[in-house]
């Protein structure tokens, strides 16, 4: 530390590199008897990058003799909000090392700026930041907004449970107008995806069983594999992915945007439940649309594995119904029915409840909405997991 | 005096507001009358607005009571609740109609739960409280068909629909353009005139608030609780502290 007289100018460019030769273009400092001014020039719009100010820094001398900075804007071009944020990094350094800033020595208008930006000072009890980083309050934040989460489940079920003896007492009278709309809505109006995914799927699994079982050279149980995987699995699955996708997404988002725009308020206020209002009529819906939906996904997914084996392997088709007879017997079917009922009735809690949880802004509902799909999709897979070990323990 | 006449239609009691754990508001105190227009003012993020869902029973206040004709309405069982929310009509910021319903059927909503009138007698009142609020004609509407302001009208006839004794406004003039502002303010007043109801509103439009304040409750944020209670034009004329000298004059500097 004792070359400090020497020229900073040199200094700043051994220390930043060549490369940035422009950039230091913008800054010289300049030591004058105890006050060192900052000679800015060129360019500081928003376009242009800045210097780095601890590259910067690191050229001030470390003298204790100087007292001040100065700046000098004589050479400036232009300036934005870059050189704003210089200016007020200069400042804190200033602050620090209990250095006088020289303010004075800068054009008005941006005095103005830097006295309105200090004005207001910093809220230091807002209550963001600093302890949400540590690891034991992000693991109990973690634990109650689980916690919150189930509470709020049971208690949506409950509240959904009391609506429906709410409904078949006779206490509540339903909107049947309102409901046939979303009867449609989730049933009729879902019949051509539901055709085009089952038909393909029928294929699909034609298809597979075709390839697999002619090594065995059994191509004849192909409608046995189509039947039994389409009745028993396929057909309530695919229907409630569908459904999940899409009425699952549009009742969370629903309910969701109502309680941004403080529709559901509004009905609570007016002493009318949103559970028996919004969310029992889409349960009721489903319940009824998903068998429905089943049934003719079973069908089209048969047609799908007929056409497979009687235009690709020359089966007949009364070889194929023959097949199928020998394959399924009509529990085979009503398991499918129960599973896509139970699906529906897992959709349209999912659905609900996520709308119901959500919180005050766009995003809220478009998470809400991706929630609901999630949800919706992983209990459709847990249920038929559980529903098909319970069906093989009792021999169906 | 009778004690009818007495007795507030309206009383809060050492009431604090909280969102989760986070204290709003501290001992609100106050008590509004019959007929009586009263105004919760306060700056932005004050806890006005909470205040408003404390009192329509979306919220349950941490401590303290609100009573309404007298009985206790923070701990009414779920019947009463509900008997109680049937006397109000709540006006919320950008309306809340049901988009799904078209104005018609948004007013006849409430009718249709809570009276036994017959479909053709509530047309007759959903269109007579459509034309009060100048919407005659819109019936067949849906609310994202109808403007900002319009909206809002129509909110302010679904609440009035079953004839309530206490109407609350929440920001009734935000988004408004001045002159659609002061509609509402005069339809405000013609209503408690003619109807008697009782009237609540929630703002910071210092128009409004002189125009149509019989009562005002002045919310200071820092101190977190009601610094100002009277009418709003004597508080201007004599202010009892700072900030709401302040408030009320738009941030005039003290001479």
């Amino acid at each position: 530390m004792t070359n400090l007289g020497s020229p900073l100018k040199l200094k700043l460019l051994e220390s930043i590199g060549m490369d940035s030769q422009e950039k230091i273009k913008m800054i010289e400092s300049v030591r004058e008897g105890n006050t060192l001014t900052l000679r800015l020039s060129g360019d500081w719009s928003l376009k242009e990058s800045k210097p780095e100010f601890n590259t910067i820094v690191d050229t001030f001398p470390q003298d204790k003799a100087i007292t001040g900075i100065k700046f000098d804007v004589a050479q400036l071009v232009t300036w934005e909000s870059g050189l704003m944020t210089f200016l007020l990094k200069v400042i804190d350094y200033g602050k620090e090392r209990g250095l006088e800033i020289y303010v004075d020595s800068l054009p008005d208008n941006i005095q103005r700026l830097l006295r309105l930006s200090q004005e207001v000072p910093e809220k230091e009890d807002v209550g963001k930041r600093s302890a949400e980083h540590a690891l034991l309050p992000r693991i109990g934040k973690w634990g109650i907004s689980n916690y919150d989460g189930f509470v709020d489940f049971t208690r949506f079920i409950g509240e959904v449970f009391l609506s429906i003896l709410k409904l078949l007492s006779g206490r509540y009278h339903m909107r049947w107008g309102d409901f046939f709309v979303i009867v449609q809505e989730t049933g009729a109006k879902a019949l051509p995806i539901v055709s085009l995914i089952a038909l393909l799927i029928g294929l699909i699994v034609a298809f597979l069983g075709s390839v697999t079982l002619a090594r065995f050279g059994a191509e004849i149980y192909v409608s046995y594999l189509v039947a039994y995987g389409i009745l028993r699995e396929m057909g309530a699955i695919m229907t409630g992915v569908i459904v999940a996708g899409r009425t699952g997404a549009a009742f969370a988002a629903q309910i969701g945007t109502m309680k941004v725009t403080e529709e559901i308020d509004a009905l609570k206020t007016m002493g009318i439940s949103p559970v028996d209002f919004i969310v029992l009529p889409r349960m009721l819906a489903l319940i009824i649309m998903m068998p429905l939906l089943v049934l003719y996904a079973d069908l089209i997914g048969i047609i799908g594995g007929l056409l497979v084996t009687t235009l690709l392997l020359d089966f007949s088709v009364h070889q194929f119904l023959e097949g199928m007879n020998e394959a399924v017997a009509l529990p085979d079917f009503y398991i499918g029915l129960v599973k896509g009922t139970i699906f529906g009735i897992l959709v349209a809690i999912s659905g609900c409840l996520r709308g119901m949880q959500c919180g005050n802004s766009a995003d809220a509902v478009g998470l809400a909405a991706t929630s609901a799909v999630v949800t919706g999709i992983t209990l459709i897979i847990f249920a038929n997991a559980v529903i098909d070990w319970i069906a093989a323990i009792h021999g169906f | 005096m009778m004690n009818t006449i007495s007795q507030p239609k309206i009383e809060v009691r050492g009431m604090d507001l909280a969102y989760g754990s986070f204290v709003v508001m501290r001992d609100l105190k106050f008590t509004v009358k019959q007929s009586e227009i009263m105004i919760i003012m306060g700056g932005s993020g004050c806890g006005k607005s909470t205040l408003l869902k404390h009192l329509i029973g979306l919220i349950d206040p941490v401590r303290g009571d609100i009573l309404y004709d007298g009985v206790s309405f923070v701990k009414a069982d779920l019947d009463k609740k509900q008997d109680t929310l049937r006397t109000f009509g709540v006006l919320y910021q950008a309306g809340a109609l049901w988009s799904s319903m078209t104005l018609e059927e948004n007013v006849a909503l409430p009718l249709e739960e809570y009276t036994k009138l017959s479909p053709g007698e509530i047309r007759e009142i959903v269109s007579f409280k459509l034309s009060l609020v100048g919407l005659k004609g819109f019936e067949a509407f849906y609310p994202s068909e109808i403007s900002g302001g319009m909206r809002k009208r129509a909110g302010l006839a679904r609440a009035m629909a079953l004839d309530p004794e206490i109407l609350f406004f929440d920001e009734p003039s935000a988004g408004l353009d001045p002159i659609s502002s002061r509609r509402l303010d005069d339809l405000i007043l013609q209503l408690r005139d003619s109807l008697g109801s009782t009237v609540v509103v929630v703002t910071h439009e210092l128009a409004s608030i002189f125009a149509i304040g019989d009562n005002s409750i002045f919310l200071d944020a820092e101190s977190r609780t009601m610094t100002a209670m009277g009418n709003p034009n004597e508080l201007f004329k004599d202010p009892p502290n700072e900030n709401v000298r302040y408030f009320l004059s738009r941030g005039e500097k003290a001479n």
